[in-house]
């Protein structure tokens, strides 16, 4: 039974690979330009998704502050594109520098000039910050809602930081990237849009495969340790101080690497990456894609922002609605999530319920016996 | 001497925005461990409340009595959003128990709701819809014992039920009709006017203080004595607190724990409306008034220490004078001969925005050498 | 000291706002020694195993193990020293199956480094084969742990006691829900571990306490009553007063 069962799963994950890859593929000759960029910008989420599935799913950690490191890494992406193509304006500097009166270039900006620095800055900064705060944190022990609570207040201070900081980031209007260049060709072109597109498939597919390296033997069993019972494993020898804050800077790093590909693929980079409510929905898409499972990260989160999209075009005014009962919905009936229940015994009993009969588990011994006996 | 008087007043006023708002989320999240993400709705839920009676006050039937408006609009904040949390707490939370994260998202989708709610709904249907619910509930605890026993009592239900749909459906034809305002749904800003006797300025010890910041600490002052009062002079309050120390224990002692769950829920959402009516009177009301509140609520209760009261109040006056400190560049007036790095910085955290940023940080700089917060729960359940 | 004296507890005392859970414990313990503690509720016996793993830091006094100080050391640290624990109720990872619950205990170095990158080393494997065989999972080496029954969860938490190998590990309540057959198996396994470990065993079960044939120390408000083997103790008149009862009640 457990080996049918097992079977099943594989077949049923197997089955949803097949069918992503298959739209990803097709996506590009299918699809007009503006829906690709879309798909393109909800792929690049789910990077950022199966970050919070690492931290949430299987540590425990339910972060609300994601989308600091999500910005960061798109200010970082978005730097280089401006600075690399600031040539025509004044002091040879992005445009918006002279509205504030700045001629010199800030000196943190003088490192992004190099497309290496940039693509490695991408992850590492929000990867390194991550980190940081994360040590501080668990060093003292704090965790589960406080844990939260914590991620959400440096939200908000980042927030405030950025929206601030006019003659340095351009504040509260961000920076914006698609009307810059890369590769002699503007970064909001359509050519350049569909190289982007490819990257976030084939980066969407290499994150997968990072995070379930990371998740399988022991290093991921440590952490699902972590998420169920902490000082148990901290009485087996190990310290969860240092796989957490391990865990947490990764989950930083491909939120950084998640925010860069959207920035591009947006036109924008800006403060309001790291409002509130979008932190908050990153873990609604692996709650309802299904916590711990990955797949199911990626899933929720191209879906449920496809569904926004789609729905906020027809009715505009029920989306909240729709979103908040979402929230509801997953916690109180769903805790599994659609690929969890999938998973589970969900579709049996459901068919059970429409009276398909369920085929009763016995032992294979008795099964066996039952055999000898006619 | 006179700065001083005037920080110590800023601080004190910002502080009992904060108390009071905060209030509701330390009981909740205090005695429960509930973390209500959709405090800052109920918040709202309370200001709208004040906007709505307001508006009935200036009818001319209740013309003569407008100038109380503000009075009745607290108590009525507190029975309109404390039903909303009550019926939250009947529906959503109560499966929720025990898991803190798992309440922590579903109620940000209540809140959600809830913001959409106010900006898709007209306000007359929302009034006509609140009266309904506050019936239906209120209606059924009328009954004498024997109804509750017979076999007939879900006739009586159904009765109660009609009389309270009835009821709603007459308040919000007659709100919508008589004042057009409510009749639509309208998703902008609107403002609380305070009645005449509440505006201007009062003076007290040579400085002009405004007397709505003082009306507030007023509300603020009379919400934490009540509370402390309830929690721990009423019979009820004694049982609040046995289900926090020992919930199976206080179950086996014949303490309905389903009441008092109901109960607690119910006062830490009221709570919250009668912020509501607070920070009404500051600016003005939108859908979005709850949201600015909530992380800094949280702030107070972390700082504080989870489940104490004291702490709680000591927490939102430090951050309030704090924020007063920083926010207003008052240092500098302090001292204005100091050095030009330090001026520097402290010019640059001088916005209200950057007091925040500063002020979190200092938070969890302080949560770096006591995690618990100020007064931290002690004993060896703490662990667990 | 003593130079076979593993661990050492010296005048500890804990209070927690005001109430002394233990009250100048002292207690030494030799290499290979079986120690039996056992004392009514609240005596401390919790308080007593939390205090040398680390979780609560004693208000004064000294814990010395194998010539250190274990005051003020993390709790991860205290383990790596060789100091092992059971808990009350079986704290087994649930979702994990029971052979990953059993890499977990037997991995050596227990970094993030050594977990990520290399694979599990062959003896530690083979130890895991032995400890399965010992507590007799080895038909559910792939069950998930929550799938147990109680007194399988029981022994697959002392399998991952031994496995850490621990030079003392802590055992509490190893038999409470289990039935008398397995309780006579676990005072056999916890015997067949001393000598070579050094075992507290802290529970109330008295003829499970008999059969490990043991000295026992009764802990009795926060401190020890009375030191001794089985005989002595069930002589000894306070211990009689405060525990065990007099045989005419």
């Amino acid at each position: 039974m457990s080996l049918n069962r097992l079977n099943l799963n594989k077949i049923t994950t197997l089955s949803i690979w097949i069918i992503l890859i298959a739209v990803i593929i097709a996506a590009p000759t299918i699809l007009p330009v503006f829906r690709l960029n879309l798909l393109g910008r909800y792929l690049s989420l789910a990077i950022v998704a199966l970050g919070v599935d690492l931290i949430w799913g299987f540590t425990g950690l339910l972060s609300l502050g994601q989308g600091i490191f999500f910005a960061l890494g798109g200010y970082c992406a978005a730097m280089y594109l401006q600075i690399t193509s600031s040539s025509e304006f004044p002091n040879n500097i992005p445009e918006f520098f002279a509205l504030y009166g700045v001629n010199n270039l800030p000196f943190f900006w003088e490192p992004f000039k190099s497309p290496l620095f940039t693509l490695i800055a991408i992850w590492l900064v929000p990867a390194l910050i991550a980190g940081m705060l994360g040590f501080l944190v668990f060093r003292n022990r704090i965790k589960g809602v406080y844990f939260s609570i914590l991620t959400q207040a440096a939200l908000l201070v980042f927030f405030n930081l950025f929206n601030g900081q006019q003659k340095l980031i351009n504040g509260t209007n961000g920076l914006k990237t698609d009307v810059t260049q890369l590769f002699g060709q503007m970064v909001g072109s359509e050519s350049i849009q569909r190289l982007f597109f490819w990257i976030t498939a084939i980066l969407v597919i290499a994150a997968w495969f990072f995070s379930k390296w990371v998740v399988k033997g022991r290093f991921g069993n440590i952490l699902i340790g972590i998420r169920d019972d902490e000082p148990r494993v901290r009485f087996t020898g190990y310290n969860p101080v240092i796989f957490k804050t391990i865990i947490f800077s990764i989950a930083g790093g491909l939120a950084g690497i998640s925010g860069a590909l959207y920035t591009v693929q947006s036109g924008i980079v800006s403060p309001q990456f790291m409002t509130v409510p979008f932190s908050i929905e990153m873990v609604i898409w692996v709650a309802v894609g299904g916590r711990g499972t990955l797949l199911g990260a990626i899933l929720g989160a191209v879906f449920i922002n496809y569904a926004k999209s789609l729905v906020s075009e027809a009715l505009p005014a029920s989306w909240m609605f729709i979103q908040g009962g979402l929230f509801i919905l997953v916690v109180t009936a769903l805790p599994e999530g659609v690929l969890g229940w999938m998973k589970g015994d969900g579709p049996r009993n459901l068919l059970q319920r429409f009276g398909f009969k369920r085929k009763i588990e016995t032992y294979p011994s008795l099964e066996v016996n039952n055999k000898e006996e006619n | 001497m006179e700065l001083l008087l005037d920080i110590l007043f800023n601080g004190v006023a910002i502080g009992s925005v904060l108390l009071v708002a905060a209030l509701g989320l330390a009981i909740v999240f205090g005695l429960m461990g509930v973390i209500n993400l959709a405090h800052g709705e109920l918040m709202m839920v309370g200001a709208y409340t004040t906007y709505v009676t307001q508006l009935v006050f200036k009818l001319p039937l209740l013309k003569p009595y407008y100038n109380s408006y503000l009075i009745i609009s607290i108590f009525l904040a507190f029975i309109v959003s404390g039903v909303v949390g009550i019926i939250l707490e009947k529906t959503i939370i109560r499966k929720l128990y025990g898991s803190p994260l798992e309440t922590l998202l579903a109620t940000w989708g209540v809140s959600l709701i809830l913001q959409q709610f106010v900006r898709s709904v007209p306000l007359a249907y929302g009034a006509g819809l609140i009266i309904s619910l506050v019936l239906a509930l209120f209606i059924p605890t009328l009954f004498p014992l024997k109804i509750k026993d017979s076999i007939n009592v879900k006739y009586y239900n159904l009765s109660a039920w009609i009389i309270s749909a009835f009821s709603g459906v007459l308040t919000a034809s007659w709100i919508s009709s008589s004042i057009s305002r409510l009749s639509r749904p309208d998703s902008r800003n609107v403002d609380v006017t305070a009645p005449a006797w509440m505006r201007g300025q009062i003076e007290i010890l040579g400085t002009n203080f405004p007397k709505t910041r003082l009306i507030i600490i007023l509300i603020t002052l009379i919400s934490v004595i009540a509370i402390t009062l309830f929690l721990n002079q009423s019979a009820w309050g004694l049982r609040i607190r046995a289900v926090t120390q020992n919930r199976q224990m206080s179950d086996c002692l014949g303490i309905s724990t389903e009441k008092v769950d109901i109960l607690t829920f119910g006062i830490g959402s009221g709570l919250a409306g009668v912020a509501g009516v607070a920070v009404s009177l500051l600016g003005s009301v939108g859908p979005n008034v709850g949201g600015n509140y909530i992380v800094g609520c949280f702030m107070v209760v972390v700082l504080g220490g989870v489940g104490n009261l004291l702490g709680t109040i000591i927490a939102s006056f430090g951050i309030g004078i704090m924020t007063d400190l920083i926010g207003a560049g008052r240092l500098l007036t302090i001292w204005p001969q100091m050095p030009l790095p330090l001026a520097t910085t402290i010019d640059f955290f001088a916005t209200t925005s950057m007091a925040r940023v500063m002020i979190f940080t200092l938070i969890v700089i302080f949560l770096q050498f006591k995690p618990t917060g100020l007064f931290p729960q002690k004993g060896r359940m703490v662990e667990n | 000291m003593n130079n076979k004296s593993l661990l050492n507890l010296i005048d500890i005392t804990v209070s927690f706002e005001g109430f002394l859970a233990l009250n100048k414990l002292n207690l030494n313990l030799l290499k290979g020694e079986l120690r039996a503690v056992i004392g009514p509720n609240g005596a401390g016996k919790t308080t007593f195993l939390d205090v040398i793993t680390g979780k609560v830091k004693p208000t004064k006094g000294e814990v010395i193990f194998k010539g250190k100080s274990l005051i003020g050391r993390k709790e991860h640290k205290i383990a790596r020293l060789g100091v092992g624990r059971k808990f009350q109720s079986p704290r087994i990872f649930e979702n994990l199956t029971v052979k990953e619950n059993l890499e977990i205990s037997v991995t050596t170095p227990k970094s993030p480094l050594n977990l990520i990158n290399k694979k599990i080393k062959n003896d530690q494997l083979d130890e895991i084969e032995r400890l399965m065989k010992i507590v007799n999972l080895s038909q559910r080496v792939n069950s998930k742990a929550g799938s147990l029954s109680h007194g399988q969860k029981q022994w697959l938490e002392i399998a991952m006691l031994v496995g850490q190998k621990p030079d003392l590990m802590l055992v509490d309540e190893p038999v409470a829900g289990l039935t008398d057959e397995e309780t006579d198996l676990t005072a056999d396994l916890l015997k067949s571990l001393s000598g070579e470990n050094t075992v507290v065993v802290i529970d109330h079960d008295m003829e499970f306490i008999r059969r490990l044939e043991s000295n026992v120390s009764v802990l009795n408000q926060g401190t020890v009553l009375c030191e001794g083997t089985m005989e002595t103790i069930q002589k000894d008149k306070k211990v009689i007063d405060v525990y065990l009862g007099r045989p005419e009640d």
